[in-house]
């Protein structure tokens, strides 16, 4: 075994490897519930690359077949059901994990120097996760997926000039047709997943060149030991190898509680409409996309206004790529002397609060008819969840903070 | 780091016993995976068993139904066609049919069959897998010689079976054609796929 | 607190099913009770299975689930199909089917999933007599519904009785604000004016075991699924002790 693993070491940086990004990687010996959810977010792209193989032996992207290939998936194939459901409730256990993953970063300012491009390296993961799931949704060919896709991609039609030649371009027709399905099938399978992988490389080697930051959000560099290695540092593996392996565990429980009790999760999982076949002459009564997307189309609908010589319709197609830009600018707009939340003034957290619960709203109404008192609310929370970024260089200036520890606590 | 005494066996335990019921359950995991891959319940009732009339089947006729996505013969063969069976023996690779998989046991008989007229096999060559071309009749042939008595050959690699299925020798295929399970419903009706009632 | 958490999500659920309006009986679920399910599969492949197809669905699986051999199945219930591994078709062609009602009757293999049982349950049992429409029948939960009243010789004749409801509306008139009463006929309740071979006990049982067999047709797996996920949740807790042990003896060098 020791000839063999020397062998392969001379010929391949297998030790190296191992030792710079596992056993002789130092994390911050501090991390708390919150640096759970990189780990997980791996887990489940890995299980998502998995299960997706598995469903691609026997789902057909054709329009005529996409669904009853589904329902032979759920009935015909040993275990179908199980691997279905893996995946279609790892696509929402995924953007949970992401989500807190992105929450965790805006807690402890995980995003600030040296850690910009680590961030801006994972809002792209993001964005690339999104395109994943909004195509991974037109597969099953219900009326949801169908509409859902029309809708969406009736969204670059706004485009002055281009548009209507673009949505033509993206959908390979007129109309979302079976082109557009075989096209977000090739997207979904292999050319995304491909660019999330790489992607998700790249989150790492930036990672571990500088290190993870903690819940103190100070930097364990600046206080090393006589033999180099940080003070507050300990060994990724073994120590966080095997508390990792019990957060993946619980979460495995949890995910395995939604996946064989609630697969569906009164429709929260899985829609209710989506088990009619796509139906080209017949609306939903109303197109709501799943979860994870509802917040950003809240944001979208907001706008009812015409101004500055714009159709409101763009503004608000404007505004929902906006509301995905100003996460990009996150490390340059905080100016805060400290990163974590705990040692941040009443601003900060009074800010971060309202933001999440805006967000929390948006997401709720994005499913519910916009109209009346909806709307209303809808256009306050979209006010707060801009001004949260747009205000930040003000309130994270004048933000009374609480000095910062020299060592982790 | 404390300097407490570190139990190095209890880590070693726990450790084994951690990664001990981990690849347990990864085997679990792993399993639906894999039974994911079995024919699905589709392919199944696809290769549901087949029935066969062969009221109609004359004398040197021959009738070719579909079953599990293959060519089954069902050949009347006639009197002088059975008397010819043993006089090839000595031609033949597996004449007496020892080979076991190639046929069910109540077929593993001269002419390979339940009634000795009704020849019933696969037709597919047990080479690699080409569906031999049917030379029923005796006599002369360009590729077979002047004394050809009657079978089937192989166009691809020249392999030549008798009218019972059973390969000649010093050709590719290595065995007989396979002899599939198949019953009498009737003395009209053949189902092929369902062994013989009492038969094993 | 994870059920709480559940119920809380249920509670909030976005797509909420659609009812046309109608208020939905609530109906008891039981794929454990056997009995009703065979007795909904006889009634579906019977009935429904004239027009409408489950063509997602195989007999023997049905056959299988449900504890009926494949001999029982070719004998009771293979009516528009020859072999036991065949999909549930339905028997009239779906050409006919669209001139005859207008529209093709929908695959039935996963309406429960889609409508809910609540709604198949009150739909079989709010068809009235309506003598204007093309079927001579509607419906309140599906209003003007192409599908006619299949099973009335079970259940009877049933009457709409509408009541007049009187509502007040606050309307501009000439500048001013006047109180304007509308009156509104709505549905009330269903009178039974001709009685069928069932009574209305009966009647409901049978559509009880129709919507019962309906859930199971929409997602066959849920007869496994509980079960399996059971082992699953004790194979992982079994596995978090052992883990979180592990975690703890190594975690000592760090306290």
């Amino acid at each position: 075994m020791q000839k063999l693993l020397t062998w392969v070491d001379e010929r391949f940086p297998l030790i190296k490897v191992w030792d710079e990004h596992l056993a002789k990687y130092y994390a911050p010996k501090n991390f708390n519930f919150w640096y759970y959810f990189g780990s997980l977010a791996l887990l489940v792209l890995v299980m998502q690359i998995v299960t997706g193989i598995f469903l691609t032996m026997h789902y057909k992207p054709d329009t005529q077949l996409a669904f009853a290939s589904v329902e032979y998936i759920m009935r015909d194939v040993d275990w179908g059901w199980l691997i279905r459901y893996m995946h279609s409730t790892g696509s929402s256990m995924f953007f949970i994990v992401v989500y807190l993953h992105m929450l965790r970063a805006m807690l402890y300012g995980s995003y600030r120097g040296p850690r910009e491009l680590l961030w801006l390296i994972g809002m792209v993961i993001f964005v690339a996760l999104m395109a994943e799931a909004f195509m991974g949704y037109l597969l099953p060919w219900g009326n949801m997926s169908y509409w859902g896709a029309q809708v969406i991609i009736s969204l670059f039609d706004a485009i002055p000039g281009i548009g209507p030649v673009l949505a033509e371009w993206i959908r390979g027709d007129f109309v979302v047709s079976d082109a557009t399905l075989n096209r977000f099938f090739a997207f979904h399978v292999i050319a995304i997943p491909l660019v999330l992988v790489i992607l998700v490389f790249v989150h790492l080697v930036a990672l571990h060149k500088v290190g993870s930051n903690n819940p103190d959000g100070i930097e364990i560099k600046k206080k090393k030991g006589a033999d180099g290695i940080p003070l507050d540092g300990i060994p990724f593996h073994p120590y966080y190898t095997v508390k990792d392996i019990v957060g993946v565990t619980v979460f495995l429980m949890v995910f395995a509680a939604i996946m064989f009790f609630a697969p569906e999760l009164g429709g929260w999982f899985l829609e209710h409409d989506n088990f009619v076949p796509a139906n080209i002459l017949q609306t939903p009564p109303e197109i709501v996309p799943l979860w994870y997307f509802t917040p950003y189309y809240s944001i979208l609908r907001a706008n009812v206004w015409n101004f500055l010589w714009v159709d409101a319709k763009i503004w608000g197609v404007l505004f929902m790529a906006l509301s995905l830009v100003v996460f990009f600018l996150l490390p340059w707009l905080d100016r805060s002397p400290v990163k974590s939340i705990r040692y941040r003034g009443w601003m900060y957290k009074t800010a971060l609060a309202i933001f999440i619960v805006a967000f929390l709203i948006l997401g709720w109404l994005g499913t519910q008819p916009a109209a009346g008192l909806n709307l209303i609310v809808a256009q306050i929370c979209t006010l707060l969840y801009f001004a949260f970024f747009a205000l930040m260089p003000i309130y994270t200036k004048y933000d009374k903070t609480k000095p910062e520890p020299e060592r982790v606590s | 780091m404390s300097n407490d005494v570190v139990d190095r066996s209890k880590r070693r335990f726990l450790t084994a016993v951690t990664s001990g019921v981990g690849a347990v359950g990864v085997v679990f995991a792993a399993t639906p995976f894999v039974l994911s891959m079995m024919p699905s319940a589709r392919a199944k009732a696809a290769g549901a068993p087949v029935e066969a009339d062969i009221s109609k089947l004359e004398v040197g006729q021959l009738l070719t139904v579909e079953w599990r996505g293959k060519p089954v013969w069902i050949l009347r063969r006639s009197p002088d066609m059975l008397k010819a069976l043993p006089n090839l023996d000595k031609q033949l690779a597996d004449p007496a049919s020892k080979v076991v998989d190639q046929q069910p046991t109540y077929a593993q008989n001269p002419t390979r069959s339940v009634k000795p007229e009704l020849l019933v096999v696969v037709g597919i060559c047990t080479h690699l897998g080409c569906s031999p071309v049917k030379k029923l009749e005796p006599g002369s042939d360009a590729i077979l010689g002047h004394d050809w008595p009657g079978g089937f050959f192989c166009p691809c690699h020249g392999s030549k079976f008798d009218l019972a299925g059973r390969v000649y020798k010093n050709v590719p295929a290595p065995t007989n054609l396979v002899v599939p399970p198949y019953s009498y419903l009737s003395d009209t009706r053949i189902l092929i796929g369902v062994d013989q009632k009492g038969a094993a | 607190m994870k059920k709480i958490l559940i119920a809380m999500l249920m509670a909030v659920a976005p797509a909420a099913f659609a009812s046309g309006g109608a208020k939905l009986d609530p109906v008891m679920i039981d794929l454990g009770d056997q009995a009703s399910l065979q007795n909904g599969a006889r009634i579906f492949v019977n009935y429904c299975l004239s027009c409408h197809s489950a063509s997602y669905m195989r007999y023997n699986r049905m056959g299988h689930d449900l504890g009926i051999s494949d001999e029982l199945v070719k004998e009771n219930l293979l009516f528009a199909a020859d072999k036991v591994g065949d999909l549930m078709k339905a028997v009239m062609p779906k050409e006919d089917a669209r001139d005859w009602f207008g529209t093709a009757p929908p695959d039935l293999s996963v309406t429960a999933r889609s409508r809910g049982a609540d709604w198949i349950y009150t739909y079989m049992r709010s068809f009235y007599r309506e003598d204007k429409s093309p079927s001579g029948w509607n419906n309140t939960v599906f209003p003007h519904v192409a599908m006619p009243h299949v099973l009335y010789e079970w259940q009877g004749h049933q009457r709409a009785v509408l009541r007049t409801e009187k509502e007040t509306h606050r309307v501009e008139e000439d500048g001013k604000s006047v109180e304007k009463t509308v009156e509104r006929q709505v549905f009330d309740r269903f009178e039974l004016e001709n009685p069928g071979s069932m009574s209305p006990q009966d009647y409901d049982k049978a559509m009880r075991d129709l919507t019962n067999f309906m859930v199971y047709l929409g997602e066959p797996a849920r007869l496994q699924r509980f079960t399996v996920g059971i082992y699953v949740l004790i194979f992982l807790a079994v596995f978090l002790v052992v883990a979180y042990l592990l975690k703890k003896e190594y975690w000592k060098d760090v306290h």
